[in-house]
């Protein structure tokens, strides 16, 4: 063993690779990427990573891995299940042979997805064990013993951290690399009794899994990250029962506070019903805290039920708890104040502060997707029109002053949003933005379905050649992979062409001009119709020299502020200033300035 | 047992996160035990970064709560403001003057420059250095530096459990060999200065 300081994912991907891992896919979404790509920086050659298309394809990729004997992991952020939510139901029936993670990282707040859904209950409805790390020396530990109940089981397993154990630091305790274990897969042996789903297997493993289930939750019982604590107890009628991070607040809460007795839950399903048991005796009060729903709550006030127990449990359910967003120490510690009767802490209010600039994330200066939606807005100004957008950094494109993202819902919806919104009000131009990225993820069937259902609609794919969002992961349209081949390109005016969209024209959003005129163009045909505005996401090319502007042609109109909103230019002094550090020389101001005011470095020269 | 919580604050893009993990190898490298918390993801396009660094034995959380850091290291003074809750009673700040116009302020025509934080600031904190980090980045003849200046006079307050000497010896390992004579004089700009 040795010491390392890890993020939380990293310690998780390095856990795996100590555990045995042979074949880790994925898709990218906050808080879990850093898992995979931390797996293919450590891989030593005897790993397969991929980064999939989907989070669908990547559970099925590494469910074949595991019918071999592999132990495999597949990574995603919650709203990843929902699309593997399909595979993920019918493989808790079939289970594995080797050993198989699903790693999905909930996100409470939410700080960066569309909904604080919680995986726990995912768990639950799959029947699938799951696990709960609080800190990242856990979140390492815990990963390891994940793979062994895979593999003792034969069934997947569920592993999910939440946003601030993903990416919390710690210096922890790892393997060398020569106490790792080594998987040897056996190979795929047929056995269609085995492998293939049908009623009568379904109705087997049915009863098998709830019988399995029941022995879980004893085995968990036992398992040492479920525990409770009483060595330190001094309030011997009160209890707090916790999990994940939250755990960690309420361990600094309780600091210089007469501790009640405390149960962390590390599996929250199959529940450690013998362990809550054993923690509720002699009880008069339990308050339960969580974060997204109240999982554990509900657990206690079941078992409280099964078994007569007089213990009153608080928590969302009562109120006494948030029902939404994150915990922090302060409201752990006033959750706590108020449970016990002592005085809450206010939050620390600076009254008398200045007014402080906020600080939205916006699109980055030189981005090519400001330049998109500025030439549809031109060329659809004073026309009746929608703007569906879609999930990625475009979905920025909702802000002032740009203000062309009239919906967003989940990953490839705008495309038959859009079909939808055209149905009903067939005199308005509707459009469907969709990154490149989410374009291969789930965009294509929703292509298919409006070309054949007749819709009437211009769907714009911004192509930058990347995932920009979660921090640039290669996809099918890049040509690389992330076992560092290069290999051929899907081809994005290909594909919508066998998808039978009748026009497909190509354009750099750059050269505004030909921009709006491409636009102009294709949206008066009718049918499915496509632009592609390809242009490099400016964070991966090399910027060009910044542009100047020339104060005596500049009349401080403000238009290029007004309509672009740049980063890059602001005001400086009162007049209006390009950033030299953050311009990239994209040009897109000096075609909108109607004075000719911004030019090139040699212009000012 | 010693606990030192840190807290380092900015805006994207201006090194703080080297800066914090700089602070902790020094640490691990002393034998310190290290716990760190940071924003990720889209506060990378402009938006208001933070850093919670806490070295010491016994910590149960990344993260620590309000009025509980010794010292406040801000790389722009409105986001030394916005952390400012974080300081304990009698805790100590580093704070970099140059203020970072959110793009909204321009939108917006929004008069702000920093002396009002830097003011609220010399009201608020009685152990408060403010440091001219453009200045010395410019003399310095990078951008990019920042970060050591910064560094140079947070170890100058006596409060991180390590020396000057030490945080250079980390640094040399983790920058590229052409920059390490860059950073070094960075660290040390406040001796120069």
């Amino acid at each position: 063993m040795h010491k390392e300081f890890l993020m939380g994912n990293a310690a998780i991907a390095r856990g795996a690779i100590d555990a045995g891992l042979n074949v880790v896919s994925g898709y990218p979404g906050t808080p879990s990427t850093e898992v995979l790509e931390t797996a293919a920086k450590n891989n030593d050659g005897s790993l397969y990573v991929e980064w999939s298309v989907n989070e669908k394809a990547a559970l099925e990729l590494s469910a074949g891995a595991a019918y071999c004997g592999a132990y495999s992991m597949v990574t995603m952020k919650q709203v990843g299940l929902n699309v593997a939510s399909d595979p993920l139901m019918s493989l808790a029936y079939i289970g594995v042979k080797g050993a198989m993670i699903i790693l999905v990282a909930d996100d409470p707040g939410p700080i960066s997805s569309q909904t604080e859904q919680d995986t726990r209950h995912f768990a639950a409805y799959s029947k699938l064990p799951c696990f709960d790390p609080s800190t990242v020396q856990e979140a390492y530990d815990m990963i390891q013993d994940a793979f062994e109940f895979s593999k003792k089981y034969k069934t997947p397993v569920l592993f999910r951290p939440t946003t601030r154990v993903c990416h919390g630091y710690a210096s922890i305790e790892v393997k060398d690399k020569e106490e790792r274990y080594i998987n040897k897969p056996e190979g795929f042996v047929k056995d269609a009794s085995k492998w293939v789903i049908f009623p009568r297997l379904s109705y087997n493993s049915h009863i098998h899994i709830e019988k399995r289930n029941a022995e879980l939750t004893e085995v968990f019982s036992e398992y040492k990250k479920n525990f409770i604590i009483s060595e330190t107890i001094k309030d011997y009628k009160r209890g707090i029962a916790t999990h994940g991070i939250s755990y960690t607040y309420t361990m600094e809460a309780l600091d210089g506070i007469d501790s009640p007795r405390i149960m962390k839950v590390s599996t929250p399903f199959p529940f450690p019903e013998a362990l809550a048991l054993k923690f509720l005796e002699g009880l008069d009060e339990v308050l339960c805290i969580e974060e997204l729903d109240p999982v554990i709550e509900k657990e206690l006030i079941y078992v409280c039920g099964k078994y007569h127990l007089n213990v009153r449990i608080y928590g969302k359910v009562t109120g006494n708890v948030t029902p939404a967003g994150e915990n922090t120490i302060l409201s752990v510690y006033n959750n706590i104040a108020q449970f016990m009767g002592l005085e809450e802490k206010k939050p620390e209010n600076d009254n008398d502060a200045p007014e402080l600039p906020i600080r939205p994330p916006v699109l980055c200066a030189g981005c090519p997707h400001r330049a998109s939606f500025y030439a549809v807005k031109k060329a659809m100004k004073g026309v009746k029109s929608v703007f569906c957008g879609d999930i990625g950094c475009y979905t920025l494109g909702n802000a002032m002053p740009l203000d062309m993202v009239d919906t967003c819902l989940c990953m490839g919806a705008g495309v038959n949003i859009t079909q939808g919104i055209g149905k009903i009000e067939p005199d308005t131009k509707c459009f469907a933005f969709v990154g490149d990225s989410t374009f291969f993820a789930s965009a294509i069937t929703g292509v298919i379905n409006a070309v054949y259902n007749q819709a009437d609609m211009t769907l714009i794919v911004l192509d930058n050649s990347t995932t920009a969002m979660t921090g640039h992961q290669p996809h099918p349209g890049t040509g690389r992979t992330m076992m560092g081949q290069v290999v051929d390109k899907v081809d994005i005016t290909a594909v919508l062409k066998g998808c039978g969209v009748s026009c497909i024209e190509t354009v750099n959003p750059l050269k505004l001009d030909e921009a709006v005129e491409c636009v102009k163009r294709v949206s008066s045909l009718t049918g499915v119709k496509a632009i592609i505005f390809k242009s490099p996401c400016a964070v991966l090319i090399k910027p060009e020299k910044p542009l100047f502007i020339d104060s005596e042609k500049c009349r401080q109109c403000k238009k290029c502020i007004n309509e672009l909103g740049c980063p890059g230019i602001v005001i400086k002094d009162g007049k209006v200033t390009i950033e030299r550090s953050l311009c990239s020389g994209c040009g897109l101001c000096s075609q909108v300035c109607p004075f000719d005011a911004i030019g090139g470095a040699d212009d000012a020269n | 047992m010693m606990q030192t919580n840190i807290l380092l604050c900015g805006v994207g893009g201006q090194g703080i996160v080297l800066a914090s993990k700089l602070i902790a190898a020094t640490a691990m490298a002393e034998d310190i035990p290290v716990k760190s918390a940071e924003t990720i993801g889209m506060a990378q396009k402009g938006g208001s970064v933070f850093s919670f660094l806490r070295l010491g034995e016994n910590l149960h959380c990344p993260m620590f709560a309000p009025k509980s850091a010794d010292i406040l290291i801000a790389f722009e003074p409105a986001e030394a403001v916005r952390m400012l809750p974080y300081l304990k009673d009698g805790g100590k700040a580093v704070v970099n003057t140059h203020a970072i116009m959110p793009v909204t302020a321009a939108l917006k025509g929004s008069n702000y420059t920093g002396n009002e934080m830097t003011d609220h600031l010399k009201k608020k904190v009685s152990d408060l250095t403010l440091v001219d980090g453009s200045k010395a980045c410019e003399e310095l003849g990078s951008p990019k530096v920042l970060n050591m200046v910064m560094l140079g006079e947070v170890l100058k307050k006596g409060v991180l459990p390590f020396d000057l000497e030490k945080l250079e010896e980390t640094m040399k390992k983790t920058v590229k060999p052409q920059f390490v004579q860059l950073n070094s004089k960075a660290l040390r700009y406040r001796e120069m200065a």
